[in-house]
């Protein structure tokens, strides 16, 4: 069995990984290959891609707009994986799906997995599936498939709750550095506490922080209570009117790592 | 089925689908709803603010001109009665209740057509509790007047410009502002729809409806049970009340009535049980209007508070299992079903209410038929829709 790319990068590299996310089929519906070599070629350690939603109710304004660019653009999971198949061969680095459930219900989980594993990618994010209804259904074809669910866990979510997700989630926990929709930055205290009380917890999986970070300092902050740091909202807003996407990645990318 | 699971499945509808930010808010009101809403000092405040400021028990109404038009016995339950003028009200007031026993201060809600909106604003000035509405821009420029009323009553109405800009962009604000507002905030759902335990909660709050029906109808006819309740369904609470205490007794034809819009097959329509497939949206499982790539689609509806993509699991529960009979009126059905009540009864109702009323055209009654109609809210808020057809 082929080892997960997640695995083998968690196994290799222990802080400072940069996960970055962008919505598929934005800016333009055939940007995304182009974004995601561009993201590998210039040091992102992670790929996330987003699958478009009509109702993204756990993001902000700025990811809600690229979901619905991307809608108008015409992307479909089933291009996603026609598109994720032609650079497939080029890729390297580990490939996370987030989605909504209603989607991925519509198409299948099965199918789903199965197509999803067969395009290269690692791990899928479902943020509106909770853990129980993982739990009873779908934890085998995950299996069966060899992808990661991975779960989010926030300031609000409880001790118990943290240990579940830990349990349920492979390759790294997402956690929330703050109780909000993604791009928000409110309430940037007590977020080094609930880092620190995660980090005593000794989970079995390494913790990637995300939400409202967008530049080196916010990412060095973030990615210094866990494993690395997850960058969304910052880099669609990059990229949004971008001329040369390859030229806009590299510039994101050697700012968060302060070359 | 009256209740759902104890994960909130109503058969293979319901469910809880919500980002893990919002889990600790919705298991607190998981916990505590029942409990609250069971204790006696909670049935006294309830009990008393629906009888003395909603002006409860509404009454039920022999409307002896409808009735020899369909030849049958139709009674009326005057929900357009209750104060702000919908039924609406008997479900905030149950959760403002909840939430002050849950510590909350800040109260937000989605609306639509504004009803609900307005009857969350008036009871959180009746409490003293910071409301936020949140309301899709393109209804705040078609329902003025509630936006008005909402305002005047000390809310701050936001307008939702994502997406559609309707009812269902609304939702999503509302369910993104309680993500951010985690402690302090209590989202009063208006229909029977969203992640367990609203569903259940809300037709619990709501079922006062059916509970007056049985007791007023024994009073009138000798008899608790009719032969048949009508109502109409958007998310549905209307319904899911005037049903409530019927769904257990196999012989009330219960009938639910969708907006057809400009039709079935105009790809105008929000008939969801007709035109939708099994998906998830705001945040349990039941049927939604969508694409075949699960994009959720925009519905329409003359009525504001019917155009609603989804509808609460309870009745996708009652549509599958045949429980319930589901059918459908267009905008010009309601239409004149609006004129119609208005000219032999002297009610105009609510447009949302019409689409229950053209049902009884649509069938066929014995002499000796009890039919009770949830005549739902009152046609105020949409005279200028009328006008427009005088």
């Amino acid at each position: 069995m082929i080892m997960n790319r997640l695995d083998i990068l968690f196994a290799q590299k222990f802080n400072n990984i940069l996960n970055i996310y962008c919505t598929a089929g934005f800016p333009k519906l055939y940007s995304t290959t182009a974004i995601m070599l561009a993201l590998q070629q210039h040091g992102a350690d992670i790929i996330e891609l987003g699958i478009p939603y009509s109702d993204p109710v756990a993001d902000g304004p700025v990811i809600q707009q690229s979901n619905m660019q991307a809608l108008e653009n015409g992307m479909t999971i089933e291009l996603l994986f026609t598109q994720l198949a032609s650079v497939k061969e080029q890729l390297h680095i580990p490939l996370i799906l987030m989605g909504y459930i209603n989607p991925v219900l519509q198409y299948g989980m099965e199918n789903f997995c199965k197509a999803a594993a067969g395009s290269g990618v690692s791990g899928i994010i479902l943020p509106d599936l909770p853990m129980y209804e993982f739990d009873k259904k779908y934890k085998g074809v995950f299996k069966k498939y060899g992808l990661h669910a991975i779960f989010l866990i926030s300031p609000v979510t409880s001790s118990e709750r943290i240990k579940k997700a830990d349990e349920l989630s492979g390759g790294f926990v997402y956690a929330v550095s703050s109780s909000s929709t993604t791009g928000s930055v409110n309430s940037r205290e007590n977020i080094g506490g609930y880092l620190k009380r995660i980090q005593n917890m000794k989970l079995k999986n390494p913790l990637l922080i995300g939400f409202g970070i967008k530049d080196k300092e916010s990412f060095d902050e973030a990615a210094s209570y866990g494993a690395g740091a997850i960058i969304g909202t910052a880099f669609i807003q990059h990229i949004a009117a971008a001329v040369d996407i390859n030229h806009a990645t590299a510039q994101f990318i050697s700012a968060i790592h302060g070359n | 089925m009256l209740h759902p699971d104890k994960h909130g499945y109503y058969g293979e509808f319901g469910g809880a689908f919500i980002p893990e930010m919002l889990h600790p808010n919705v298991e607190e009101l998981r916990n505590n709803y029942l409990k609250i809403s069971r204790s006696s000092s909670f049935k006294k405040q309830f009990s008393q603010l629906l009888k003395n400021y909603v002006g409860r028990p509404t009454p039920l109404y022999y409307a002896k001109r409808l009735s020899k038009q369909y030849n049958t016995n139709i009674y009326l339950k005057r929900e357009d009665l209750c104060h702000t003028g919908a039924h609406k009200i008997n479900n905030t007031i149950g959760q403002v209740l909840v939430a002050q026993q849950l510590g909350k201060k800040r109260i937000i809600a989605e609306t639509g057509a504004g009803q609900h909106g307005v009857a969350t604003a008036t009871v959180c000035a009746l409490m003293g509790l910071e409301c936020i509405v949140y309301m899709g821009e393109k209804d705040i420029e078609r329902q003025a007047p509630n936006v008005a009323r909402m305002q005047m009553l000390g809310a701050t109405v936001i307008p939702a410009t994502s997406g559609s800009k309707t009812l269902k962009d609304a939702t999503n604000e509302a369910i993104r502002d309680w993500i951010n507002h985690p402690d302090d905030t209590h989202y009063i759902i208006g229909s029977v729809v969203g992640p367990h335990p609203y569903p259940d909660m809300v037709a619990r709050f709501q079922s006062v409806i059916s509970k007056e029906i049985k007791k007023q109808l024994k009073l009138a006819t000798g008899k608790e049970l009719p032969t048949h309740v009508i109502a109409c369904v958007g998310g549905g609470s209307n319904a899911a009340g005037a049903f409530y205490h019927f769904i257990k007794e196999k012989k009330v034809q219960l009938i639910a009535v969708e907006a057809a819009g400009c039709g079935l097959d105009s790809g105008r329509s929000a008939a969801t049980t007709q035109l939708g497939t099994p998906g998830v949206l705001h945040g349990s499982k039941s049927f939604v209007m969508q694409t075949k790539d699960g994009q959720v689609t925009e519905p329409h509806s003359i009525s504001a508070g019917l155009d609603y993509p989804g509808i609460g699991p309870l009745h996708a529960h009652l549509y599958k299992s045949g429980r319930a009979v589901f059918m459908s009126a267009t905008d010009e059905e309601a239409l004149s079903a609006a004129f119609e009540l208005s000219k032999l009864e002297g009610i105009i109702p609510a447009l949302e209410s019409a689409h229950a009323l053209f049902a009884l055209h649509k069938m066929a009654f014995k002499k000796n038929d009890v039919v009770v109609l949830c005549l739902s809210g009152r046609g105020d808020k949409d005279l200028a829709t009328y006008i427009k057809s005088i």
